[in-house]
């Protein structure tokens, strides 16, 4: 089994406690840079920083739990599940713990960042780490104070035990135990006897959410906030000429207007005033670079894929000789659009600059990065950036991004008022970081019924594929295998959009696993089965996946889903994908309704180690499946002249309940360590749907979104 | 700008504020109901749905000239002394992601279930079909909507 990159630490390093002055202990922790010497968590709660230590836990005289983390909720859960994992080892009683989110002092907390399904991967062992220290504390607080030894005593639920029976709350002996040494050996508990890992946790923030209390960014105000909305060029490649801001001072409620580089802000006393004061500038936009369009991109990214161009990002074999003894050869080239990410909550940031400190306030996957950037803008130091994170009405990619953060701050330090910057529905959708749009060229050679060779070689906009994504399935398991990639660099903006690459990535492989199977007529389950078993685990350091995880979570998809035996009427589309750490397997059940696909159901099977939180688990999942269907089947973004076609949702199709299918998950079970989910249950949905359409219509769907193919499919039929 | 009156969650209000305000921006920046989100302003989300005497709609796409002496309920409102049916059904089903479409999604569903206390799936798919929920939560919101039904018979 792969080693899951765990992270060793001695505790001494990492966990420093105080006594706090109100009654009870805070433990501070810091699991990815060592604690320095001197540094002491506070004795008051109200002074927690994160500087030093990423998170902290209160354990207070009653005995009571409260974790402040600073980790940024998006709507993966993390806020319920990193939690839940300290009060396993802690052994406390789930109902006695409370969560608070931290705000940021600083650039020190690394791995402050939601994105990547990778928070729990990197937390597993250090929050239990922390949990089980935590207890052991206490537990020593107690035997001393029975004068036993500690290894005597248990503790269970919040109470510690002494051999005879006596017994003491964790609240009785927190006093005690933030003047003890902080233990180095402590024992981590066996999955068997988890109570809280692995059973249902409701998310933190249900009540608040259920009855709409303020928790979002765009729910943030101040006193004497100025509502601002930020006129930007409406297309890419367009600079500010002249402008006339008679008509938007004249909007009762308009305050200010003020130009910032390329861009101009309307500050008013609510949003309506600022969106309307916007509607009324009269601009001049100039253009001096390329204003780009969709047309241009194809035939750009064409141009790579025919050329010489290309860097080779993995070789095994020959693939030149592979090709050439070839029986068959299979080529084909999948095409994806732009897509911007939609966040259901439009990107916002508080900012209010004043002389003695910068405070920020919004939702923001990358809040130390970003808080660097500002002091870079404003010429700060970073010392007086204070950040607070809200929860996040969605990530998906683009709250990576602080643009939004930093145009808040530049006005507010213009203007010198606090300020909150909201974009509309209009400017989120067009002042996008978008997912680029991108083309993979596939081929494979065949020989005596076996694939001898793979090429596959990506054009896109901007960048490509990153890190070990080239190492990817089908790499180790077919000889001859090159990935080739080139991009065109554009002036349009692109970035990370759930599952980078591999989103798109997913399906054209998938697909073309399908299509290969029929050309071996093979079942297309059994051909990635057979390919799987030509990969030796731990052989090649670059492959990150496991042939024998990827093998079961495959088989448990195609038995969950009565892979091959479905009712008259039902067409069914598999595609397995490895992606963030996190196996997973889908069979996509589709019927027609006339001649369009319906997709019914979709079967997952996922091994991301231990399931820390199952219900939360199989909401992302079900969310990643959904979303990949969804933009698979509907996704379309377009340039015209360097200008967004689609600006909001009357135009732009997202999914809805109608189209959604049922999703049904199921996890590998196993002792391993946990895994993000996030994200990778998104990439094979879009193949799985794909090979479902091609069963049931003879469809091949070669380019994104399905339903422009299908539109066209159908208007030649009935031509 | 104008005064008008309304009665907002039980409570009466008066705000002054220009005739074609949206009766989102008057809940959300005047009086600091921010249960209601903003998602598209056009009517295409339902981020922004509350009840008009009732009944939903779209708070984005309604002038708040058109509502004098009206009554408006909001997420903060749903619940009476205890939660509404809806609430407790999202609860139990731990539905929400991110969160943020949630409110509005709770405001159809209650003011559907008022109408049709009996529905099947394709009801309850039909009805939900205009709130957008970007973390597509759609399955659990499908199965919250059957819970709070049952919960309400
Ligand atoms: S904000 Fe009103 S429907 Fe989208
Ligand atoms: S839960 Fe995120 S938009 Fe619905």
């Amino acid at each position: 089994m792969k080693n899951q990159n765990k992270i060793t630490f001695s505790r001494r390093n990492f966990i420093r406690t105080s006594a706090l002055a109100s009654g009870g202990i805070l433990i501070g922790f810091n699991f990815f840079t060592s604690c320095k010497e001197a540094t002491a968590p506070p004795v008051d709660i109200a002074q927690l920083n994160f500087n030093d230590f990423n998170a902290f836990i209160k354990i207070a005289d009653n005995g009571y739990v409260t974790i402040f983390s600073p980790n940024p909720e998006i709507g993966q859960g993390v806020k319920t599940s990193m939690p839940m994992i300290i009060a396993e080892e802690l052994d406390v009683p789930w109902e006695h713990v409370s969560v608070e989110q931290g705000a940021l002092d600083t650039n020190n907390f690394t791995r402050q960042v939601a994105g990547g399904s990778q928070s729990i991967r990197f937390g597993w062992d250090a929050l239990r780490e922390t949990g089980a220290t935590a207890k052991q504390m206490l537990v020593n607080a107690a035997a001393a104070k029975w004068g036993i030894d500690a290894s005597s005593c248990s503790a269970s639920n919040g109470v510690i035990t002494s051999p005879t029976g006596e017994t003491l709350g964790y609240g009785d002996v927190v006093n005690d135990a933030a003047q003890l040494e902080i233990p180095e050996n402590v024992s981590l508990k066996d999955k068997k006897d988890y109570k809280i890992i692995g059973k249902d946790a409701t998310n933190v923030d249900i009540d608040k959410i259920i009855s709409g209390a303020p928790l979002f960014g765009l729910d943030y105000t101040a006193n004497d906030m100025a509502y601002v909305s930020v006129c930007r060029p409406p297309a890419f490649g367009q600079k500010i000429g002249s402008y006339d801001d008679t008509k938007t001072k004249a909007v009762n409620g308009v305050l200010d207007v003020v130009k910032f580089g390329d861009k101009i802000a309307v500050l008013a006393s609510n949003t309506w005033a600022a969106m309307k004061g916007k509607k009324a500038l009269d601009v001049q936009w100039t253009t001096d670079e390329t204003l780009e369009s969709t047309s241009d991109h194809d035939t750009k990214l064409n141009a790579i894929l025919n050329g010489k161009d290309l860097d080779v990002r993995r070789e095994d074999g020959n693939v030149k000789k592979a090709f050439a003894e070839a029986d068959k050869i299979l080529e084909r080239t999948y095409e994806s659009p732009f897509l911007p990410h939609n966040c259901m909550e439009p990107m916002n940031f508080y900012a209010n600059v004043s002389n003695d400190k910068v405070h920020l306030v919004g939702p923001i996957q990358t809040p130390a990065g970003t808080a660097r950037r500002i002091a870079n803008l404003i010429s700060r130091e970073e010392k007086d950036i204070h950040l607070e994170m809200t929860r996040m009405g969605g990530g998906f990619g683009r709250r990576l991004y602080g643009d939004f953060a930093l145009e808040a701050a530049e006005i507010s330090n213009l203007t010198k008022k606090p300020v909150k910057v909201i974009f509309s529905r209009e400017d989120d959708m067009a002042a996008g970081i978008y997912r680029p749009a991108i083309k993979y060229r596939i081929s494979a050679s065949l020989k005596d019924g076996k694939v001898t060779g793979y090429h596959l070689k990506e054009a896109a906009i901007n960048s490509n594929m990153y890190g070990l994504i080239p190492h990817f399935f089908p790499a180790g398991a077919i000889e001859n295998y090159k990935v080739e990639t080139g991009n065109y660099r554009s002036n349009i903006t692109t970035g990370a959009w759930r599952a980078p690459y591999t989103n798109f990535l997913a399906y054209a492989e998938q697909s073309f696993f399908d299509e290969l199977a029929e050309l071996l007529e093979t079942d297309p389950v059994q051909l990635r089965l057979d390919l799987l078993k030509n990969v030796k685990d731990g052989e090649d350091p670059n492959i990150q996946y496991s042939a024998k995880r990827m093998t079961d979570t495959i088989k448990l998809a195609a038995e969950k889903s009565n892979w091959g035996k479905t009712r008259e009427g039902v067409y069914q589309g598999f595609a397995a994908y490895y992606s963030h750490n996190t196996h997973v397997a889908e069979v996509v059940d589709i019927s027609l309704k006339n001649g369009y696909p319906s997709v019914e159901k979709v079967t997952v099977a996922v091994d991301c180690g231990i399931v820390v939180n199952p219900t939360g688990a199989k909401n992302q999942v079900e969310g990643g499946v959904i979303d990949g269907i969804g933009h698979a089947m509907y996704g379309d973004f377009s340039f015209e002249n360097g200008k967004p076609q689609d600006v909001n949702f009357n135009t732009y199709r997202l999914i809805r309940m109608k189209e959604t299918p049922i999703v049904h998950t199921y996890f590998v079970e196993n002792n391993l360590s946990p895994t993000g989910l996030g994200e990778p249950g998104l990439p094979p949905a879009g193949g799985a749907l794909a090979n479902a359409i091609k069963a049931a219509t003879g469809q091949l769907l070669l380019k994104q979104p399905f339903i422009s193919v299908l539109r066209k499919h159908e208007a030649n039929l009935k031509a | 700008m104008a005064s008008y009156n309304l009665k907002v969650n039980g409570k009466s209000v008066n705000i002054n504020v220009d005739d074609d305000t949206p009766l989102l921006w008057v809940l959300r920046d005047e009086l600091n109901l921010v249960g209601t989100k903003y998602g598209c302003g056009i009517g295409q989300c339902g981020a922004c749905t509350v009840h008009l005497d009732g009944v939903a709609i779209r708070s984005c796409s309604v002038p708040i000239s058109s509502l004098e002496g009206s009554n408006i309920t909001t997420i903060e409102g749903l619940a009476s002394d205890k939660l509404h049916p809806v609430q407790d059904a999202w609860k139990e089903l731990d539905v929400p992601q991110c969160g943020y479409c949630q409110a509005g999604q709770m405001m159809t569903a209650s003011s559907f279930l008022k109408q049709n206390p009996n529905p099947n799936n394709d009801d309850i798919r039909n009805a939900m079909n205009g709130n957008l929920c970007r973390c597509a939560s759609y399955n659990r919101i499908e199965k919250a909507v059957a819970l709070a039904a049952k919960k309400m018979s």
